[in-house]
């Protein structure tokens, strides 16, 4: 059933959350309505203090918090940036949050960091790249992490591996647990002509520790075929709706998150995608 | 064939170059745009990082002329850390050599000051002392001032440039302007210091005690008004503690 | 100045500052200030606006296309300097990049 229990902040309700936005800050704390818990964007909370900080400890007093990384570059060639990762395990040690998670990507290289979720090959090798950075990050940060799948616009010649059965190999190789987007399974699979009910049915949801939800934009590549574009700047589109319920159908209620990130809606608008979620949590219930 | 993250990279940044080998659709044809997006990502979203980075900047050369200083800056100084919140630290050096803007003097400082505040914005709370301590201070006492505290010093009314850009202030008129950026709370404020503020202050942050501190901003301007000076100081509680004189 | 003289000197300004600072009327500490620095530089990770404009045109690095009809605020102010306080006209065609 869905979750309303007395908070317990050690892990995430099987509920909805959104993603923070500092201009949702008193309407949070007036009435959240459906939303349950929160997540931060990690690098957003390295500065050494603040309102971002004040702001988040206030926060973290009502809701469950879900550190979310977007700039540890887990799929880099190079080695991970020793001084990002400290600063994550000083964030996490700081704040103690239900759930850390990051993503499958990269995102830096020579030093350069480019503020995009870059795309890798599947291949042996990469597998072993990832697996390895993976066990780096839970024992620097001394705790099991989500990996998330990405969007995908292309595809690579070189991969061996399916993206279901690589996420799988990691997940047993390192123990880590994933982070399905739902969105992102569809904005790939739309967009590389795969099936996402397959893409489902083949994903170890009994590994899942937290879902995502968020709308996409629509182009065309140079063919006229639509191409996807992973934009969280609107609702969550109906298809997606309609594979999130499936997904919950057959793996049961997860936390799951909303997330807008660019024209970033008043507040009622922001709750009713999570109460959306929540009715369909509670088919489960 | 296998693309490095060297090739996409490269390719990435440099439009006009051909999109790396090796990457399909799905369908056996070639990538081709679905390349652009990854370009696109980057380019678009760095260039409103310094957008909302830089306001007063992007006034003062109007939308479309930053968003081709955008184009150039990102493609010279990517960020070298993941935390979008500091970057674009080389601009003031920057405006300084792109062609466009070399003429315009005071650019480079008024990025300095938008650089300021959003250091301070981040930077490490701190109380302030308590004022019973400030009654009877030493002249041979030091300040320790808040790490929120900013000094940028300009020949330049930077400070009158910022107001008239973000505040619908007066037309600046010609003068050096110091400008301290405050916290007296949560939200940083660019002060104007009166004459010889910013040796003061300058002198207070680099460990002078309060009274050499004075001495060096008398030197400077005879105008110099310790009182007022101090009141700035107390009043954004940017005083947080006292090393008394041994 | 004497020590005793500046003792007395720092001894009534910081009176007088701590005067100042308790008539001056309370921050209104609630309301975040709109100069938008909390927007400023926060990651996400969404993706742009698909597959056109910044990333995909050629960039003019040296600033070309640089243009004075819409050159912003600057243009209203003039302070005169050895530098040229103002935007100038770029005398000379640069090369393409």
């Amino acid at each position: 059933m869905l979750d309303t229990s007395t908070p317990s902040f050690d892990r995430l309700p099987d509920a909805p959350g959104v993603g923070y936005k500092p201009q949702h800050f008193s309407d949070l704390l007036q009435d959240a309505g459906s939303v349950r818990w929160l997540e931060i964007h990690a690098e957003n909370y390295m500065g050494d203090g603040g309102r971002p900080h004040a702001q988040l400890r206030h926060l973290s007093e009502r809701f469950a918090i879900s550190v979310h990384g977007v700039g540890l570059s887990i799929g880099g060639e190079g080695r991970l940036d020793p001084e990002h990762l400290a600063r994550l395990k000083h964030l996490i040690g700081r704040l103690n949050p239900a759930s850390f998670s990051e993503h499958l990507a990269w995102s830096t290289h020579d030093s350069a960091f480019l503020n995009d979720l870059l795309p890798l090959p599947y291949t042996g090798e990469t597998l072993s790249r990832v697996a390895d950075h993976i066990d780096e990050v839970q024992e620097t940060v001394g705790r099991r992490m989500l990996l998330e799948n990405p969007s995908s616009y292309l595809a690579f010649d070189e991969s061996t591996y399916d993206e279901t059965d690589f996420l799988r190999e990691v997940a047993r190789r390192t123990g880590c647990g994933l982070l399905l987007d739902v969105n992102n399974v569809f904005v790939s699979a739309t967009n590389l002509g795969t099936d996402p009910v397959s893409y489902i049915d083949a994903f170890p949801l009994d590994l899942v520790g937290e879902i995502h939800l968020a709308g996409h934009d629509e182009d065309h590549d140079d063919h006229g075929k639509p191409l996807l574009i992973d934009s969280h700047g609107r609702e969550v589109a109906e298809p997606v709706w309609t594979l999130y319920a499936h997904v919950i159908a057959k793996g049961g209620a997860r936390p799951s998150l909303i997330e807008w990130d660019n024209d970033v809606p008043d507040w009622p608008v922001l709750e009713a995608e999570a109460a959306r979620a929540a009715a369909i949590l509670e088919t489960v219930a | 064939m296998t693309v490095s993250q060297t090739t996409f990279r490269k390719a990435l940044l440099a439009p006009d170059k051909p999109r790396p080998d090796g990457l399909t659709d799905g369908a056996g044809h070639p990538a081709g745009r679905r390349f652009d997006v990854y370009r696109n990502n980057v380019a678009v979203s760095l260039t409103e990082a310094l957008e909302i980075a830089f306001p007063v900047v992007r006034k003062l050369v109007g939308e479309a002329n930053f968003k081709l200083l955008a184009a150039a800056f990102l493609r010279q100084h990517p960020p070298s850390t993941p935390l979008m919140m500091f970057y674009g630290t080389e601009m003031p050096g920057y405006l300084e050599t792109f062609a466009p803007t070399a003429s315009i003097g005071y650019l480079p400082d008024v990025a300095r000051l938008e650089l300021a505040i959003r250091e301070s914005y981040h930077a490490a709370d701190a109380a302030p002392v308590d004022p019973a301590r400030l009654q009877g201070l030493d002249p041979a006492a030091t300040l320790t001032l808040a790490p929120s505290l900013r000094l940028v010093r300009s020949r330049w009314p930077i400070h009158a440039i910022w107001r008239f850009n973000m505040e619908d202030g007066p037309k600046p008129s010609p003068r050096a302007e110091d400008v301290a950026v405050l916290r007296p709370d949560l939200d940083p404020e660019p002060a104007l210091l009166p004459d010889a503020g910013g040796t003061f202050v300058d002198a207070l942050l680099t460990g002078s005690t309060l009274g050499e501190a004075y001495d060096a901003a008398l030197a400077e301007a005879e105008t110099f008004d310790l009182a007022r000076n101090l009141s700035i100081l107390i009043g954004a509680n940017a005083i947080t503690d006292i090393g008394e004189p041994s | 100045m004497s020590n005793t003289t500046k003792t007395l000197a720092v001894a009534g300004a910081v009176a007088a500052a701590l005067a100042a600072t308790m008539t001056a009327p309370a921050q209104a500490q609630a309301k975040e200030k709109c100069y938008g620095v909390s927007l400023a530089g926060k990651n996400d990770c969404a993706a742009g606006p698909g597959t056109t404009c910044a990333g995909t045109s050629t960039v003019d690095y040296q600033g070309n296309a640089w243009t004075l009809v819409d050159a912003g605020t600057c243009a209203e102010i003039d302070l005169p300097d050895e530098r040229m306080g103002s935007l100038e006209p770029l005398e000379r065609d640069l090369p393409q990049g």
